[in-house]
């Protein structure tokens, strides 16, 4: 059976019933994992809290910052606070310079581009060719193609399209995310496979975009994060005290 | 002789802040298809609502089966039924409906 994960939900943190409607909507359309956008000053109590109600729906919990950076120094002073705080680190890139510093380095795992402004999507041949040698993932975000309309909702599509081509061109892995603010936005993971022919991805890529690729990241991090792990495929099985 | 059209059953679950009645559910399911691939693609999708249950929010759809992904797409881009925010999400597809009611009963 297929695992499928939805790594960007939008929820407000605050307001912890509404974040519980979410969780169980997730859960209820076939979520097994999803990751929650936690503010990066968060309290251990706080994501505790998340985890707890998670439990209760029987779903995975994965933190998630985002982050967009200004400039390429401002992203890699980020990226030493918070790496090992969160499971999984996206960058919005408002920039070209950003992108590229993001595509490049191996601790950011996704790439966000703005969805309604296509001048700021800088997804071209040589990011992806950067992201491919980093192991960083496109992220493409559902919820703007359900609310936008009429023209911005085809320049969107066109340029999704040429995402698409550009990423299974250079391998580089893509992930798909409803980025919902509440419950009526979040869609089941076959309705966003079928949403996806509306820019020539293929139903198996996408069910791959929804459960493989997102899965890998989560568990690549979980071990990286561990207090085991010691270095790619190198970690403590077991301790023992000297004295 | 013409080959017998090949149909898909979809099952739906209406969620809304308000009532929807059966009348709303297919010009909803109508609209986002027209608005996503047009008259040429609606005429296309062969699309019939076989039954609508409002006490379940549970309705049937039938279309053509080669145009079973456009629909479904189509379908999971509502995001508002007479003007207040609703989904439609689909449970279950099937090639006949008693499979596709053996299927939403479990």
């Amino acid at each position: 059976m297929i695992r499928f994960v939805d790594l960007h939900l939008r929820a407000p943190i605050k307001d912890l019933d509404q974040v519980e409607r979410m969780i169980r909507k997730s859960s209820e359309l076939g979520y097994r994992l999803v990751g929650l956008v936690l503010p990066p000053n968060i309290m251990r109590d706080q994501i505790n809290q998340l985890q707890h109600i998670c439990n209760d729906a029987k779903i995975d919990l994965v933190t998630r910052v985002n982050l967009s950076p200004k400039t390429s120094g401002e992203l890699l002073r980020d990226l030493r606070r918070f790496r090992r705080k969160f499971e999984v680190i996206s960058v919005t890139c408002t920039s070209k310079g950003v992108a590229r510093q993001a595509a490049k380095d191996r601790r950011v795992d996704l790439l966000h581009f703005p969805a309604t402004d296509p001048r700021k999507r800088f997804f071209d041949p040589a990011e992806a060719e950067l992201a491919s040698k980093a192991l960083s993932s496109l992220e493409i975000e559902m919820t703007p193609l359900l609310l936008l309309t009429g023209f911005s909702r085809i320049r969107l599509l066109s340029r999704l399209r040429r995402e698409v081509e550009i990423a299974e061109r250079f391998k580089v892995p893509v992930t798909i995310s409803s980025g919902a603010t509440n419950e009526y936005l979040i869609r089941g993971p076959h309705d966003y496979a079928a949403l996806t022919v509306l820019f020539n991805m293929s139903v198996f890529s996408a069910l791959r975009a929804l459960s493989e690729n997102p899965i890998d990241i989560v568990e690549r991090n979980r071990e990286k994060l561990s207090p085991d792990y010691v270095a790619p495929g190198i970690r403590v099985v077991r301790r023992k005290n000297c004295v | 002789m013409s080959r017998r059209m090949r149909r898909r059953y979809l099952a739906l679950k209406v969620e809304s802040e308000q009532p929807v009645n059966e009348r709303d559910v297919i010009d909803a399911v109508w609209k986002a298809v027209l608005k996503l691939f047009g008259e040429y693609g609606a005429s296309q999708a062969n699309l019939s609502l076989m039954e609508y249950t409002p006490q379940r929010n549970f309705a049937i759809l039938r279309c053509s089966h080669t145009a079973l992904e456009r629909v479904r797409a189509s379908i999971a881009s509502i995001t508002e039924i007479n003007g207040k925010p609703a989904v439609v999400h689909a449970t279950g597809v099937s090639g006949t409906l008693r499979t596709l009611r053996k299927k939403a009963l479990k």
